[in-house]
Parts: structure tokens; C-alpha cells; sequence
């Protein structure tokens, strides 16, 4: 029974992906050279701004932020892990990495609430998403790095490439939730006096749904800053960089205080994100 | 067209499902509803519905659940897209409106109360009463000054500011009246409008649109399932069962004729009627007079001014009922009656008395036909009391002990 013998290969889909993607690169590289522009600019113009003004400006505004919408607590906190931060020599990986993370979640915004506003308002269109956004969350990171090398090429864009992959799904799943739990009622009083379909979008659905949506981009936020070790695998820069170093080298202390930065980064963006969500 | 009728509707029909073809059908072979549901998985929302409201009406449309009464109310401005039939909105049929005709029609000619209020949690008072004219694209200024006044209408402005959690169910609802006045609507829908309030705040709604009917009339279509409700506001009710609009007309109409069983039941209700005599509900709180050979009708008429009664009731000197006057007929006499005037001659001799012993069923056509509380005598023919409508219906729900007392208090004032 030849149908029953497991001991060969009978789909060579290995090698269609393989075909695909070379295909890909020769034919289209230009094209996927060219969506590289749009992130590669804002990256460097964020770059370009945290890596220019003076770290103590940084630690200002940050502090401010973290004591406006989060309190005191979280201020001092903020304040003493960047100056840990800036004293452990990593300051200006901390700085790209902010760049990095701000224009991948600002990328992912870009594209997951509309596209979550759309899931939310269409039945049809959200079955047609959640296989996609299922498969974007649980296909290991490492499986797509290899082809957005050799569509996009190494460096930090493809970095925010992948982590955009990775975190796109939490702000568009909230974001539909969001919309979804707007009281019928409310839409059809909306409907009753009068609202177009827009309408009901913009002075309805939208401001209800903020608060999910605030905290989709929290998640996103959160899953883009622990990409940030597995985009540096592929050239991107930042506070990946010591960690996979030391992991290279067997240098223990190095990728250890890398990791502490990426951990205390972690807790003042995400304090700082949760208290803008709460007003 | 008549300028009187403001909407019109005719044949309407809401069918429920993904069978709706099939369902129809069956509809028109004169297959029941629930024969349908089975048949076809199809739900009949409302079948065949025939009626017109009158412009400057209150309008009820009365049903238990499931009747189909929300579904309706919400094909009068299409928010549920009609399946077959027609609604004519002062001549012009909406269900044939585009888009940009219908939102045009929501915005400058009708407006709706929920039962649930349907505020916007994240909008102040104000910013809800000016919804409707925010959508219609007026400026700022012009659409808080028309919230303002309409909050003010419903004794609201103190609380423009306030967001509607921080307000009583009884005053969000009254921010929901405001928006729906704002707009200055030709039509009000009110879904169930009052039904989630308690029996006192209810009450006082109820007033507070009677007294802003009486200041603007507007054609109001107001759905609930509760009678009392119906039978205080509305000008004219339609009684609505399995989707069938089964009756309509004035309060009165549908209480002395009721077109059919599910109606009477209607009466029935929670049905004291099996149990309750007119004898047991009867008050003695209507003013009385004593025939006594000298009474003459002036001094009977100075007795009904003097309490403020319409109606008084003619008993003996042993409470013997002997007849029923009233202050018209009284000074009717008075004036045109040059010989001797005696009581008896300003009897109304179409009311008579009924048992105590007649069971509320049997005295219904009685109370209904009748303005003056209908008397209630024992088997000696002694007066025990009277029976008005408003204490009629009170009884029928007496749901809430307190109630009772507010029932006779009604009575007192007359109906």
C-alpha cells in the first residue's frame, strides 16, 4: 500500500515554499523593498529623536508621562530604571529600542484597527481573519524570519517587520471585542435618530470601544518589546543586541543586563499605556 | 389623504428567518404561526396590520410579550426592514425610501424613547439631549440651546452636565424624553418607554408626557404591555396578539366591546374577577343624598357643588338606593322646569344599580357604558357603595398592596 507507507516524503510542500519565496525574490523584490520605505522612515525620525536629545530630557518626559497618568509610584520607579539603565551602559540600545517599539506598535495600530473595526462589524469578514491572526500568534517567530530576510534583507526594518507579524493580532482582536460589546440598544438609538452607518461608527462604536482598544495596544506594546530579541537575530538593533551576544559568546553578565533592561522597559511602558487607558 | 391620519399602515408584514419566501406562503394559505415555525423555522413578527394614527394622538399599541408590538414600533421608522406591506408616514411610503431619504425622515420627523433609555455612557446629559441634532449637523451652540431647553421641559437643567450613570433610572429616562424632544419631532415612539421604572416614578411620567402633549401636540405611538398604562394615556389603543393587530379603538370602545377572548382576557388580567364580587370592591365614597320629602334639587345641587361631585346618589332615610342624579341634569331642572320640581324628575334612568353578588365580569359593560360610577346595592336594595372605572381597573391590578389605596382615592375624585 503505497498511500500507507509514512516512510517517504509524498508532498514536497518544503519545496513549494521554497519555489514561492525564491520566486518571490526575484520577481518582486522591488515591491517588497519598497513597503520597507514607510517604516524605514519612521524609524529613523524616532531614532534620529531619542538618540539626539539629551538623556536627560528623555528621562524627563518619561517621568512626566508615568506621573500623569500613572501616578507617583510609577514616576519615581520610571525614573530610577532609566537612570540604572543609562548607568549599566545601555542607554543607547534603550534608546533604539524605544524607537523600534513606538514605530512598530504605531505600524501596528495603523493597520489592526481598522482591520479590527472591520472584524467587528462583518461576521463573514471576521471568519475570514481569525484563521489568519491565529497562525500569525502561534507560527514561532523563527519560521518567518527566514523569508523576511530574503524578501526585506537584514537589518532593524525587517526587525520591525516581524515584530509587527507578532504583535498585530492583540489590538485587532480587542479591538473587534471592542466593538462587539457596544450595547445593541445604544446603535439602534444612534440608527433611530438619524445616524448614517459612519455615524454610528464615530460617535457610537469608536468612543465605546476605546478602552478594549487602549488595552490591544498595551498587549501589542507588550509583544512587540519581547520581539525585540528574536528581531535582533536578524541585524536589528537595540537591547536585543547585548543579550544575543552574550548568548553567543557565553558572556552570562551581558546578556543578563540586557535582559534586565528589556524588563524594566517593559514595566514603565506598560504602567505608563495602562493608565492613559484608564482615562 | 386625509390631513387627519399622520401615519398609515397597511398590510404590514414582518417574517423572522431564512425561509421567508416559504413562510409568506404559508401566510397567505391561512397557516398559523406556530405551524409555520415548524414547517419553515420562520418566525411571524407581525402578520397583516392594518390601522392609521391620527396626528396629535397618543397612540398604544398594547400586547403581551412576544406579540409582535416592538418588532411593529420598529417598522414604523424602519429600524426592522418590513417583509411585505406598506408604511405611509403623512402620505409617503418609507419603506420605498433610500438610505439618504430615511435618515433624513429619522432625523427631522420622528424620534424614539427605549425602554432600556439607551443613553450614551460616555456623553454628558446635555451631549445626550443634543444627539439627535449632533447628527443632523447643527452647530454647537444651536444644539446644546434646544438640549438645554428640552432638559429644562423635563426638569432636567440642573443636571446638564452630570453623565447618565450618576442619574436614577427615573431621570435618565427623562434625559431620554429630552433627546427625543430636542429634535422637536412630529412623532415620538416610546418602546415600552415607562416599563422599567417603578409603579410611583411610572406614574409620574405618564404625567409628565400628558402635560407636554397638552403644551405640543405631538402624534405619539406608545408601545406597553401594561393596561392601566394604555388605558391612562392613550387616546386610542390597538390590542396586538401573535403578531395580529386583533383591535383598535378608544379605551372605552375596546372595554365595553372587546373583539374577542384574547382581549377579555386582557380585562381578566391577573383576573380578581372570579373571585371578587362588585360588593367587594365597591367604596362608599361618592356623595350620597338623602330623599327625605323636603329635599328639592336645589339643595341636592348645593350638596354636589359644595363636595365637588358630578354624580350623587339618591338614598332613603334606610340607605335605600332610589336613583342617581347629576349636577347637569340638577341645574338643567332648575332652569327649565316651571312647575314644581321634584327629585325623581332629575334621575338618570339608564344607570341601574347592580348586585353585590355580580361577579366584576358581569358589571364590565355596566362600567364602561356609563361616565358616573355605577351604584352597587345588596339583595335589600340598600346602597353599599359605588364603582368607577378607574377603581375597575385598578382592581383588575391590583398587583401591589399599595395600589389599593391609590385606587380609592382615584374613585373619590371621579373618574
Amino acid at each position: 500500500m503505497k498511500y500507507l507507507n509514512f516512510e517517504e516524503q509524498l508532498i514536497p510542500l518544503d519545496s513549494w515554499v521554497q519555489n514561492f519565496v525564491n520566486w518571490l525574490v526575484i520577481n518582486y523584490r522591488d515591491f517588497f523593498q519598497g513597503i520597507k520605505i514607510p517604516i524605514e522612515l519612521s524609524l529613523q525620525g524616532l531614532e534620529w529623536f531619542f538618540t539626539t536629545l539629551p538623556p536627560v530630557v528623555v528621562i524627563l518626559l518619561f517621568t512626566i508621562a508615568a506621573w500623569r497618568f500613572a501616578g507617583k509610584g510609577v514616576a519615581i520607579f520610571t525614573l530610577l530604571s532609566f537612570f540604572l539603565v543609562g548607568y549599566l551602559g545601555l542607554w543607547r540600545d534603550t534608546m533604539i529600542t524605544i524607537a523600534m517599539v513606538v514605530s512598530s506598535v504605531f505600524f501596528c495600530a495603523l493597520i489592526g484597527i481598522p482591520l479590527g473595526i472591520m472584524s467587528g462589524r462583518s461576521d463573514r469578514f471576521q471568519t475570514l481573519l481569525r484563521p489568519c491572526l491565529d497562525a500569525m500568534q502561534t507560527i514561532p517567530p523563527f519560521v518567518y524570519l527566514v523569508p523576511v530576510v530574503m524578501l526585506f534583507s537584514i537589518g532593524t526594518v525587517s526587525g520591525i517587520l516581524a515584530t509587527i507579524v507578532f504583535a498585530l493580532p492583540p489590538i485587532v482582536r480587542l479591538t473587534s471585542l471592542g466593538i462587539r460589546q457596544v450595547h445593541p440598544e445604544l446603535i439602534e438609538a444612534a440608527l433611530a435618530f438619524g445616524a448614517t452607518s459612519g455615524q454610528v461608527l464615530r460617535k457610537v462604536q469608536v468612543p465605546l470601544a476605546m478602552p478594549s482598544i487602549m488595552a490591544g495596544l498595551n498587549q501589542t506594546l507588550m509583544m512587540a518589546l519581547s520581539m525585540v530579541v528574536i528581531a535582533a537575530l536578524i541585524g536589528a538593533g537595540g537591547l536585543g543586541n547585548p543579550v544575543v551576544q552574550g548568548l553567543n559568546s557565553l558572556q552570562i553578565g551581558l546578556a543578563s543586563i540586557g535582559g534586565l533592561a528589556i524588563v524594566l522597559l517593559a514595566m514603565v511602558l506598560d504602567r505608563i499605556t495602562q493608565g492613559m487607558a484608564k482615562r | 389623504m386625509d390631513q387627519n391620519i399622520k401615519i398609515s399602515v397597511k398590510n404590514l408584514y414582518k417574517v423572522f428567518g431564512t425561509n421567508i419566501k416559504q413562510a409568506m406562503k404559508m401566510l397567505d394559505q391561512g397557516h398559523d404561526k406556530d405551524v409555520i415555525h415548524e414547517k419553515t423555522g420562520s418566525t411571524v413578527g407581525v402578520q397583516a396590520a392594518d390601522f392609521d394614527i391620527r396626528t396629535g394622538e397618543i397612540f398604544v399599541i398594547m400586547g403581551l410579550s412576544g406579540s409582535g408590538k416592538s418588532t411593529m414600533v420598529r417598522m414604523l421608522n424602519r429600524l426592522i426592514e418590513p417583509t411585505a406591506g406598506q408604511v405611509l408616514i403623512d402620505g409617503e411610503d418609507i419603506t420605498a425610501m433610500t438610505d439618504d431619504q430615511l435618515v433624513k425622515m429619522r432625523r427631522k420627523k420622528m424620534s424614539m424613547v427605549f425602554q432600556s433609555f439607551a443613553l450614551m455612557p460616555h456623553l454628558t446629559v446635555v451631549q445626550n439631549a443634543a444627539f439627535g441634532l449632533e447628527l443632523d449637523g447643527a452647530d454647537k451652540q444651536m444644539r446644546e440651546d434646544r438640549a438645554l431647553e428640552a432638559l429644562d421641559q423635563v426638569g432636567l437643567a440642573p443636571y446638564a452636565q452630570s453623565f447618565p450613570k450618576e442619574l436614577s433610572g427615573g431621570m435618565q429616562q427623562r434625559v431620554g424624553l429630552a433627546r427625543g424632544l430636542a429634535v422637536d419631532p412630529d412623532i415620538l415612539l416610546m418602546d415600552e418607554a415607562f416599563s422599567a421604572l417603578d409603579p410611583l416614578i411610572r406614574t409620574e411620567m405618564q404625567d409628565e408626557l400628558l402635560k407636554l402633549q397638552a403644551k405640543v401636540k405631538r402624534t405619539v405611538v406608545f408601545i406597553s404591555h401594561d393596561l392601566d398604562e394604555a388605558m391612562r394615556i392613550g387616546d386610542r389603543i390597538a390590542i396586538m396578539e401573535g403578531g395580529r393587530v386583533v383591535q383598535v379603538g378608544t379605551p372605552e370602545e375596546i372595554l365595553q366591546n372587546p373583539a374577542d377572548d384574547y382581549v377579555r382576557a386582557f380585562f381578566r388580567g391577573v383576573d380578581p374577577t372570579n373571585i371578587l364580587t362588585a360588593g367587594d370592591i365597591a367604596t362608599d365614597s361618592q356623595v350620597t343624598i338623602i330623599a327625605t320629602d323636603g329635599k328639592n334639587p336645589r339643595a341636592a345641587l348645593q350638596r354636589l357643588i359644595k363636595n365637588d361631585r358630578e354624580y350623587g346618589y339618591v338614598i332613603d332615610s334606610e340607605r335605600k338606593y332610589l336613583g342617581l342624579v347629576s349636577a347637569d341634569g340638577l341645574r338643567e331642572l332648575i332652569d327649565h322646569s316651571d312647575r314644581e320640581q321634584r327629585l325623581t324628575d332629575a334621575y338618570i334612568n339608564e344607570v341601574s344599580p347592580a348586585p353585590a353578588s355580580a361577579s366584576m365580569q358581569d358589571i364590565l359593560p355596566e362600567v364602561a357604558a356609563h361616565p358616573s360610577p355605577l351604584p352597587i346595592i345588596d339583595d335589600n336594595g340598600k346602597y353599599l357603595g359605588a364603582i368607577s372605572k378607574n377603581l375597575f381597573l385598578k382592581t383588575l391590578h391590583r398587583n401591589q398592596p399599595e395600589e389599593t389605596a391609590d385606587a380609592d382615592q382615584v374613585a373619590v375624585e371621579g373618574v
